[in-house]
């Protein structure tokens, strides 16, 4: 097995080198991805003459008996190059050795590419196994039509089709010319293997890129070079919203390496989505338009937003919260709370808040783009490639088929890279300059002008009644962007006879998007926590206490949706599945055992992003306030299949540390309208001493359509920490980061 | 500008640039090595994390006139096939997520497999508390370098 470079590929390019190879047919065609409506599109596209069999855009074999296939989704760390291709070979029935995977370009071809919302995995399975089926269907026909025998006598395997009775078997190189030439079946009539005759899908298999990863050969948006383009970096306003009134360009101008240096006052879309006011230095190289930036001195007119900070919004926050409500917006409302809080037999009271966050990419945002005429060629680690091509086409005025882009390889996307303001900013650089321009944002420039995790605020009330069961939980939140507000159905709604939620949104211009599991990677902290502390005041054990309010109903949903929801978007909630992982963890963790006072076991549990995660971290916590979480136990049911054992597990593993490492430290703070952290220097990320001792990972497989392992394991996370230290010596946390609580103890 | 003469992986490299210019820089955009990556520029991240006479150092705080006058090993030069024990560890055990920091991680290791053949838990977790997984494949990156230690330990008992 060979991998291959993004491939710098359009459509047309593609075709044109698929023909080179002489004599056969090629048809292309697409699959739409459209698993959430419960169907698929075939639509033939074109049709050509070459020497290769590829009945689809994701597969393509010469009659070398080279397997290429291509992987369309963009490759941020989550696996799915590697992934996703798996799903193709398994139904083709071709040794994973054999197989060469490239990069697709976008393309229509391949249907949606972006890389978000754990989302590649369930909207790409079906169709990708039926691509593979397809092909495998006309290799058996090819075959049976060289042997005179009907088709199902024939069955594929290993790169070959057999014939069962006769034993005979002809490779498929020798078989790619006669398929070539078959008309391509209906893929939706196309037989799909037994999950149980799986043999790739389910096994460990190492990421395609990792013999370049570990020789350090190009692969990533950074390392990307196009003839006689010049390096450019852009200085934005420190408040958010501000523009330029004046810079020191003459002087810049001057300085080593520098080419040219100017003001960018337009803009384009909004502060979160587009293109920021700012001055732009073009240079030889990298360090010298780092090091002229250090002489810049830019004048700016701040805006409106310079008196914003979060010490502030903390304030007004609580004025709204605490008071009667004022500017709250009632978002659900069961029973009588009021009553129900008046009637409990145990009240608690709490709030909970928690600090933007970066993301953090450790490969910094760049992006390097090429225009010539109305012409334009992108070179972008993106997650979201066409969000790149439609906001330059409009931005370029030019047509989308127009702008062409190769999604490299991405060092980290967690959500940052779904925005295209790199690709924007890249691109108008280079319409003045006229030459390829690779844009660097230093790591201050991604600190500081990041699309942050919002921060939030978080007013509970909760009840239990006589016999210790929950009866009534209010919720007010006051929160900034309407990723992170709380929704009508997010967990534990509809689980409560008594509840309410009440959210609002301050007034803010800080650029807000998704982090890795966007909202649940908060909440699931809030909720989880809360319940536990419930479960205290109760007196219950708390996977008792949790199972008793998940109930004893199968599906909580309303209304109902077909596909199943996310979670906290007004989906169906599993409570069946999710009282599965939670008594999985609890056995695999052994709960319940007596532990001395430093030492403790906590649970969390959450819905998102349709998998069902339940996590027990067991920590210890030193007299002088130090936190070791010494094992985390996961139960994971993202349904019937896993496709890579490895990935999947290193997904579950990343999300554990990094959900860690952002309860424990991460936390960014804004005074007058700017974003005090600039670097690491001020930002501490975890480091691998804090990683936990030992990550145990239980995988339940249930009846259900596999889902995406890129985030669902975060959440749960925090909280199961959160919970074991109060087990452990009865500190309660209520604030990311948990480097703000003192956890000393006597 | 000046002109400096370099040694990276036993090769020469002549460059013109401003003495106080990054070897990370120099690598990467004068000599095309770009496997020694940017991820902060002040040394916290050790993505840029090479081997200046030996020992691991920061790639983003060297000046190229420093660099000039030391032998420089990059990820590049590690092995010429991907055949040290600590890439064929990376590969089997499937070490990295998005892959960006594992250049550096991996420098940062082989200095401490040299000496220290046999790291424990804790000689790993100290040696590398330097060096940022923004993935955080920390569990995979210590199973990697006991692998690593398995691997040159059975490569010199055959040798």
């Amino acid at each position: 097995m060979s991998t291959s470079s993004p491939a710098t590929l359009d459509r047309r390019s593609f075709l044109r080198l698929s023909a080179l190879a002489g004599g056969g047919l090629v048809l292309g065609f697409y699959l739409k991805s459209s698993a959430r409506a419960g169907g698929q599109e075939v639509t033939k596209v074109t049709g050509l003459t070459d020497g290769n069999f590829a009945p689809n855009a994701f597969i393509r074999i010469g009659q070398d008996g080279t397997v290429t296939i291509f992987s369309a989704r963009p490759e941020i760390g989550q696996g799915i190059k590697t992934s996703l291709p798996m799903i193709v070979a398994e139904e083709l029935g071709v040794d994973w050795k054999s197989v060469k995977v490239v990069s697709a370009p976008f393309d229509k071809e391949y249907g949606p590419q972006a890389a978000g919302g754990s989302t590649s995995t369930p909207t790409s399975y079906m169709n990708l196994r039926r691509a593979g089926a397809t092909a495998r269907a006309m290799l058996i026909a090819a075959a049976a039509q060289t042997w005179g025998v009907p088709v199902n006598e024939c069955y594929a395997e290993d790169g070959e089709v057999r014939d069962r009775t006769t034993g005979k078997t002809l490779a498929y190189r020798d078989l790619v010319a006669k398929a070539a030439a078959l008309p391509v079946p209906d893929a939706s009539t196309v037989a799909l293997k037994d999950p149980k005759d799986f043999k790739l899908l389910g096994s460990r298999i190492g990421g395609v890129d990792n013999p370049k990863i570990v020789t350090g050969q190009s692969l990533f948006g950074i390392d990307q070079k196009v003839p006689g383009m010049v390096y450019a970096v852009y200085t934005r306003c420190p408040v958010f919203g501000g523009k330029v009134v004046s810079a020191n360009l003459d002087k810049v101008k001057t300085l080593p390496g520098v080419k040219d240096a100017f003001i960018i006052n337009k803009t384009f879309g909004d502060v979160s989505t587009g293109l920021v006011p700012g001055v732009a230095i073009i240079a030889d190289s990298t360090w010298s338009a780092f090091s002229a930036r250090q002489q810049l001195e830019v004048k700016w007119d701040e805006g409106a937003h310079a008196g914003d900070s979060w010490a502030g919004w903390a304030k007004q926050a609580k004025e709204m919260a605490q008071g009667a409500g004022t500017g709250l917006k009632s978002l659900r409302k069961d029973g009588d709370p009021d009553a129900a809080l008046a009637s409990a037999a145990k009240v608690v009271e709490a709030s909970y808040t928690y600090p933007f966050v970066s993301h953090l990419n450790l490969e910094p945002q760049n992006c390097t783009v090429t225009i010539e005429g109305d012409r334009v060629r992108v070179l972008a680690p993106t997650q979201n490639p066409g969000a790149i091509n439609s906001s330059l086409s409009r931005f370029l005025n030019v047509p989308p088929d127009n702008v062409e882009i190769t999604i490299t390889r991405i060092g980290g996307g967690f959500g940052r890279r779904l925005q295209a303001d790199p690709a924007i900013e890249a691109a108008a650089i280079a319409q003045q300059v006229g030459v390829p321009v690779k844009l660097m944002w230093t790591r201050e420039d991604d600190m500081q002008h990041d699309h942050y995790r919002s921060g939030g605020f978080h007013f509970l009330k909760g009840g239990v009644d006589a016999e210790g069961k929950l009866s009534v939980w209010t919720h007010r939140q006051v929160g900034f962007d309407a990723h992170y507000i709380s929704g009508a159905t997010d967990y534990p709604a509809r689980f409560i006879p008594a509840y309410s939620l009440e959210t609002a949104a301050l007034s803010n211009n800080v650029p807000m998007g998704p982090w890795r599991a966007p909202r649940s990677n908060v909440h699931a902290f809030v909720v989880c926590s809360f319940l536990d502390e419930l479960a205290h005041a109760a007196g219950k054990d708390p996977v008792a206490f949790n199972l008793a309010v998940l109930g004893d109903r199968k599906m909580v949903s309303d209304p109902p949706r077909p596909d199943g929801g996310r979670g906290g978007e007004g989906g169906a909630y599993n409570a069946e599945r999710m009282r599965g992982v939670v008594q999985a963890v609890a056995e695999k963790s052994g709960w319940g055992k007596t532990l001395p006072r430093g030492q403790g076991m906590g649970l969390g549990y959450y819905f998102s992003h349709q998998g069902y995660i339940a996590e027990v971290a067991e920590v210890t916590v030193s007299k002088d306030g130090k936190l070791k979480v010494d094992r985390v136990t996961a139960a994971v049911d993202v349904g019937s299949q896993i496709v890579n054992l490895s990935g999947a597990e290193n997904q579950i593993q990343g999300s554990i540390i990094d959900g860690l490492g952002a309860a424990m430290y991460q936390d960014l703070n804004i005074e007058k309208g700017r974003v005090v952290q600039a670097n690491l220097t001020d930002y501490p990320m975890i480091r691998m001493p804090d990683a936990p001792g030992k990550i145990d990972i239980h995988f339940l497989k249930t009846a259900y359509p596999p889902t995406g392992l890129g985030e669902p394991a975060l959440p749960p996370l925090a909280p199961a920490v959160s919970n074991a230290i109060f087990a452990a010596i009865g500190v309660r946390i209520r604030e990311f980061p948990f480097s703000k609580t003192d956890l000393s103890w006597a | 500008m000046s002109k400096f003469t370099l040694n990276v992986n036993g090769q020469s490299h002549s460059v013109d640039v401003a003495p106080e210019t990054p070897l990370l820089w120099v690598l990467r955009d004068h000599l095309d090595l770009v496997g020694t990556k940017f991820g902060c520029g002040v040394g916290q991240c050790g993505a840029c994390t090479v081997h200046l006479n030996g020992s691991p150092g920061r790639a983003c705080l060297t000046p190229v006139s420093v660099a000039a006058e030391m032998k420089v090993l990059t990820i590049e030069g590690l092995s010429s096939d991907g055949s040290h024990p600590l890439q064929k560890a990376w590969c089997e055990l499937d070490v990295a997520q998005c892959g960006y920091c594992q250049a550096g991680q991996i420098m940062t290791a082989a200095a401490l497999l040299r000496g220290n053949a046999h790291p424990s838990d804790k000689d790993i977790d100290d040696s590398m508390a330097g060096n940022l997984c923004r993935c955080a494949t920390y569990t995979r990156i210590r199973a990697g370098i006991h692998r690593a230690a398995e691997l040159a330990g059975a490569g010199k008992e055959t040798a």
